[in-house]
């Protein structure tokens, strides 16, 4: 089930979506910038969403859908922790504030993308976890290492989708390096380190450096540790699979 | 700028009979630095001591301007941690020395490809000023180090928008992600299993938002731990 293509195929079921996304996506905005102004975002960044607003009234297709899929991962991520947070004899008493403050964000991302897309939101779908999830608490970690790590992947691969976006892109931004900050700690509570380094990557090139030829002297893993890298939709979704 | 200056805007310089005039002359050059990009310029130095004047760098426009900035802030922390690491602070715990070795080579590797990639659009190097840091003492050391990587999140996340390169825009993701664990886990050093990893301070509760910031805020606080005056005025914003 690919749920990301659901808009794609109620409009096709529906002809007159499309038009009803332009009056949803213009609320929509609003509804991101009134939303951003309400909780504080400082003046400057309010500013900034303002001319992003001014130069696009209309988010664009492409960052609804990128919304709606971020979406999708958020209800995942919020499902998980409440569940395990409400499972008994799961989480040690001393895990329970790192937990409680994650959970805190996803539900806080849930709502913030659910207002901003308004009726263009895409509907909770019922998520199913593998055996143990709620029951092994190395199991409840290994698999919110996983979500995290995902998130920020999946969020990162998303970017490029939202630079006509603006005011979408930074709250996207603002979303990622939460996400990643949940990453760290969620590893590092495995024994893991807070960083990547996936060994299976062997090409050292960003940007179009080789960062092999900056003669820094440090390990192929600090190469690969200083860069997170993205995953693309289809390869988040092949990982979200399990759980959908 | 270790000008006194009066309520009235007049600055009177040591041995200076006319406060007034002068006063007048150095009011415009604070305007003019001020209206520059709200970054704190030291270019209005003593015209006595003209050796304490040093150039302004400036980071330049457009897509190349936010790399600079970028690059401007890898340097700054690459040259703290290189620091830290090379006079470890009393009790430094095996586990912390190997943590903050990882952190000071991702930001040494970040200022390296700055570099690089800037070619000869790169700034030079800037001087570091770390004179408020008590570099033989922990809490001096995680606190700055904290400051560093949260100020890091908030550049990268606010300068994202300002990118036009879509390639650019990727790179800045990789790298923003990678100083937000970072932050993460330096915070945990300081306040173990608590939720300060992503508390409330950066991470708004109402939207599980983290901290972004405009270059011109950021600068102002960077430009506390760079001797080099540092010129963001022509960044897009």
């Amino acid at each position: 089930m690919n749920l990301f293509k659901i808009i794609a195929d109620i409009e096709k079921a529906d002809p007159e979506v499309g038009e009803r996304y332009s009056f949803y996506s213009r609320r929509s905005l609003l509804k991101f910038g009134s939303n951003l102004a309400a909780a504080g975002i400082p003046t400057f960044m309010a500013a900034t969403l303002n001319k992003a607003m001014a130069q696009s009234t209309t988010p664009s297709q492409k960052a609804i859908d990128v919304a709606n899929f971020a979406l999708t991962l958020e209800y995942l991520e919020d499902d998980f922790y409440k569940m395990g947070l409400a499972a008994a004899n799961l989480i040690p008493a001393a895990d329970r504030t790192v937990i409680s403050q994650i959970s805190k964000h996803e539900t806080a991302h849930v709502n913030l993308l659910k207002a901003a897309l308004a009726a263009g939101a895409v509907a909770k779908p019922t998520f199913k976890f593998p055996a143990g999830t709620f029951t092994t608490y190395a199991t409840f970690l290994a698999t919110a290492r996983a979500l995290e790590d995902t998130g920020v992947q999946a969020y990162k691969g998303q970017a490029g989708e939202l630079i006509n976006d603006k005011a979408i892109l930074l709250t996207a931004l603002q979303i990622h390096s939460v996400e990643a900050r949940h990453a760290s700690e969620i590893r590092r509570m495995l024994g893991m380190k807070g960083w990547v380094s996936d060994t299976t990557q062997t090409t050292f090139t960003q940007g179009g450096v080789n960062l092999k030829n900056l003669n820094t002297g440090k390990s192929d893993d600090a190469l690969r540790e200083a860069f997170d890298e993205p995953l693309t939709k289809d390869q988040v979704l092949a990982i979200a699979k399990p759980f959908l | 700028m270790k000008k006194k200056q009066h309520s009235s805007g007049l600055t009177m310089l040591p041995g200076q009979l006319e406060p007034v005039r002068v006063g007048r002359r150095l009011f415009l050059r604070y305007a003019g630095a001020f209206t520059a990009g709200g970054v704190i310029l030291s270019a209005c130095g003593n015209e006595e001591n003209p050796t304490t004047v040093s150039s302004t760098v400036d980071l330049g426009k457009d897509d190349v301007g936010i790399l600079n900035y970028a690059y401007a802030l890898e340097q700054l922390e690459a040259a703290f941690y290189t620091q830290v690491i090379a006079t470890p602070y009393t009790g430094m715990t095996d586990a912390e020395k190997t943590l903050l070795t990882d952190i000071r080579d991702h930001e040494i590797i970040h200022r390296e490809f700055f570099k690089a990639a800037l070619g000869a659009s790169a700034i030079t190097a800037l001087s570091p000023n770390f004179t408020g840091v008590n570099f033989g003492d922990r809490a001096s050391v995680l606190g700055t180090a904290k400051a560093f990587e949260d100020l890091g999140v908030s550049a990268y996340n606010g300068a994202g928008p300002l990118l036009k390169d879509v390639n650019y825009l990727a790179l800045a993701g990789k790298i923003v992600s990678v100083e937000a664990r970072h932050a993460a886990a330096i915070r945990d050093l300081l306040n173990p299993k608590s939720a300060d990893f992503a508390g409330d301070d950066v991470v708004a509760p109402a939207t599980g938002l983290d901290v972004a910031a405009p270059p011109a805020t950021v600068l102002t606080t960077a430009q506390k731990f760079v001797t080099t005056p540092i010129s963001g005025a022509n960044l897009p914003k």
